[in-house]
């Protein structure tokens, strides 16, 4: 393990932007987008990055309930991991405020950055709207 | 360029031994090698060796050299890291060493110790094939990263679970005879939908086990084993590699393998031939879904169909492409370091008529093994063709 008092930086500050409400993703003059920390288009390779607001609103494209999980969600399993598509950008995250058994692809879903119940780290949330 | 042979194959039976190091593990797969290849170790020129977790399992980096000595070898040691393709890059290393006559004769395989970090430090140990700050501190596993490709695939393409379950009942059938197997035993159906939620849709039964074991190949050019009178009757003749974004949510298609698509192309078109000539092949398994997608991207299966080729006996021993005859890494096991060579080992048999799975591809010529890493954002294949 890394020093837990150390930030990821760009991934931090992705995350502080994302709870006040300004989540962003990268484009490039292409068209191009992903996610931070990069100093490059991981497509292209240009290096004009512009940060952009996340739409407010996507839609769950995959989900899975995990019940075995990895120490660091153990006492939060079972949960619901989905990959929501936010339109110009997917993102992987946990549906927060739903039963794992309602979770269904096609659910509309904002982020919402919550916190493991095992670990108290950020955790990328999605909740349904 | 010289053509690669293969001399000898080696490998521990593959389970739970959770006390075994990854070097015991190593020196016993890399002597079966030796004494079925009739290669002297002291012809060895280079020693490529695969292993994923070792920092994690054995608090133990730098293991070329480590695995050399264990191997009793003394030559140039690398180890090669890409998640569960980790052997598979090394041999495919190994071959184009060979290919432009760097090295006449190569020691290469891999290993991997899992048992002894239990069922949550192996998940975690896994997990680390994924991005880690986009995909695993969001909470995706291993299986889970499978069960969101296998959601999306039912969705887009249809089947679903029953199908699936064919493909885990297929594979331990086919490990019946396979003494090196960690799981010797037929299931049902029934059974396997039965178990356990591991990661919704994924069951227990839909997961390979967590597995100790050791590969090993020795390869050699044409020269060399003609020289040398070396009985290897199997070559590899083509050899691709595939890459990808790392994170899944990054991928244009989520139900879809291009990275094991643009390997098979590039080691089809290596050797010569078409996805119609394979005759049989070792697909990586880690998820029932998996060999659903690798069908798919080897081009064995139209896309959107390969879900029901086991349930339909398409790809069983008896059909014309057997699918996984070693029991694949759902029921031979998977120790990540160790798939990628084990399964050319198993195609060699196979071809050669050693395997106890042989009867079923008597007339066979052709096979291919593909190794897969992380989910799919590495992968090769590798051709193989009896030679004489
Ligand atoms: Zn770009």
């Amino acid at each position: 393990m890394s020093d837990e008092s150390a930030r990821d930086a760009g991934f931090d500050d992705w995350l502080d932007a994302a709870e006040t409400g300004d989540a962003y993703y990268l484009e490039c003059p292409a068209g191009h987008t992903s996610l931070p920390p990069r100093r490059l288009c991981p497509t292209c390779g240009a290096a004009e990055l512009d940060e952009r607001p996340l739409p407010e609103m996507g839609e769950i494209e995959t989900f899975t309930v995990t019940h075995v999980p990895t120490p660091a969600f153990e006492d939060d399993a079972p949960y619901a991991t989905a990959i929501a598509d936010f339109g110009p950008i997917r993102v992987t995250g946990q549906v927060v405020d739903l039963d794992p058994d309602a979770v269904d692809t096609g659910l509309p879903v904002e982020l919402d950055v919550t916190s493991s119940e095992t670990t108290g780290e950020r955790v990328i949330g999605f909740k349904t709207v | 360029m010289t053509g690669v042979r293969v001399a000898g194959t080696g490998l521990t039976p593959f389970g739970n031994a959770p006390e075994r190091t990854s070097r015991d593990l190593f020196a016993e797969a890399s002597s079966a090698a030796f004494a079925d290849s009739g290669v002297p170790r002291e012809d060895v020129e280079a020693v490529l060796y695969g292993n994923f977790m070792g920092e994690l399992a054995e608090h133990q980096g730098h293991q070329g050299p480590l695995m050399a000595e264990a191997a009793g070898v003394q030559a140039p040691a690398t180890r090669y890291e890409s998640a569960c393709a980790s052997s598979g890059m090394a041999v495919r290393d190994a071959v184009m060493r060979v290919r432009n006559g760097e090295h006449d004769v190569v020691l290469v395989g891999g290993a991997e110790r899992m048992t002894n970090l239990g069922t949550a430090g192996a998940t975690e140990a896994l997990a680390i094939a994924a991005d880690e700050l986009w995909e695993v501190r969001a909470g995706m596993t291993f299986p889970g990263a499978y069960a969101l490709m296998a959601k999306a695939y039912f969705d887009e393409f249809g089947g679903g679970r029953e199908d699936l379950a064919h493909v885990a009942v297929k594979n331990h059938e086919n490990a019946l005879p396979n003494e090196k197997a960690q799981y010797q035993k037929s299931i049902e159906v029934a059974e396997a939908l039965d178990a356990p939620t591991v990661s919704s849709p994924l069951s227990l039964y839909d997961a390979c086990p967590l597995s100790d074991g050791a590969s090993a190949l020795v390869l050699t050019s044409e020269a060399y084993a003609e020289a040398h009178d070396i009985d290897a009757p199997v070559a590899i003749t083509g050899t691709g590699q595939g890459g990808d974004r790392m994170a899944l949510h990054d991928r244009e298609f989520l139900a879809r393998s291009p990275a094991a698509r643009e390997a098979g192309e590039a080691a089809y078109a290596d050797a010569g031939i078409g996805a119609g000539d394979v005759d049989v092949a070792e697909v990586h398994d880690c998820f029932t879904i998996a060999e659903v997608l690798a069908l798919e991207a080897l081009d064995l299966e139209p896309v959107g169909e390969g879900i029901t080729a086991a349930r339909d006996g398409r790809t069983t021993a008896d059909s014309d492409t057997p699918i996984n005859l070693s029991g694949g890494l759902k029921a031979k096991g998977h120790p990540v370091g160790a798939t990628g060579a084990s399964q050319i080992a198993e195609v060699v048999k196979l071809l050669a008529g050693t395997h106890p799975n042989s009867e079923h591809v008597a007339d066979a010529t052709t096979g291919v093994a593909h190794n897969a890493g992380g989910t799919v954002a590495s992968a090769t294949v590798h051709v193989l063709e009896v030679a004489e």
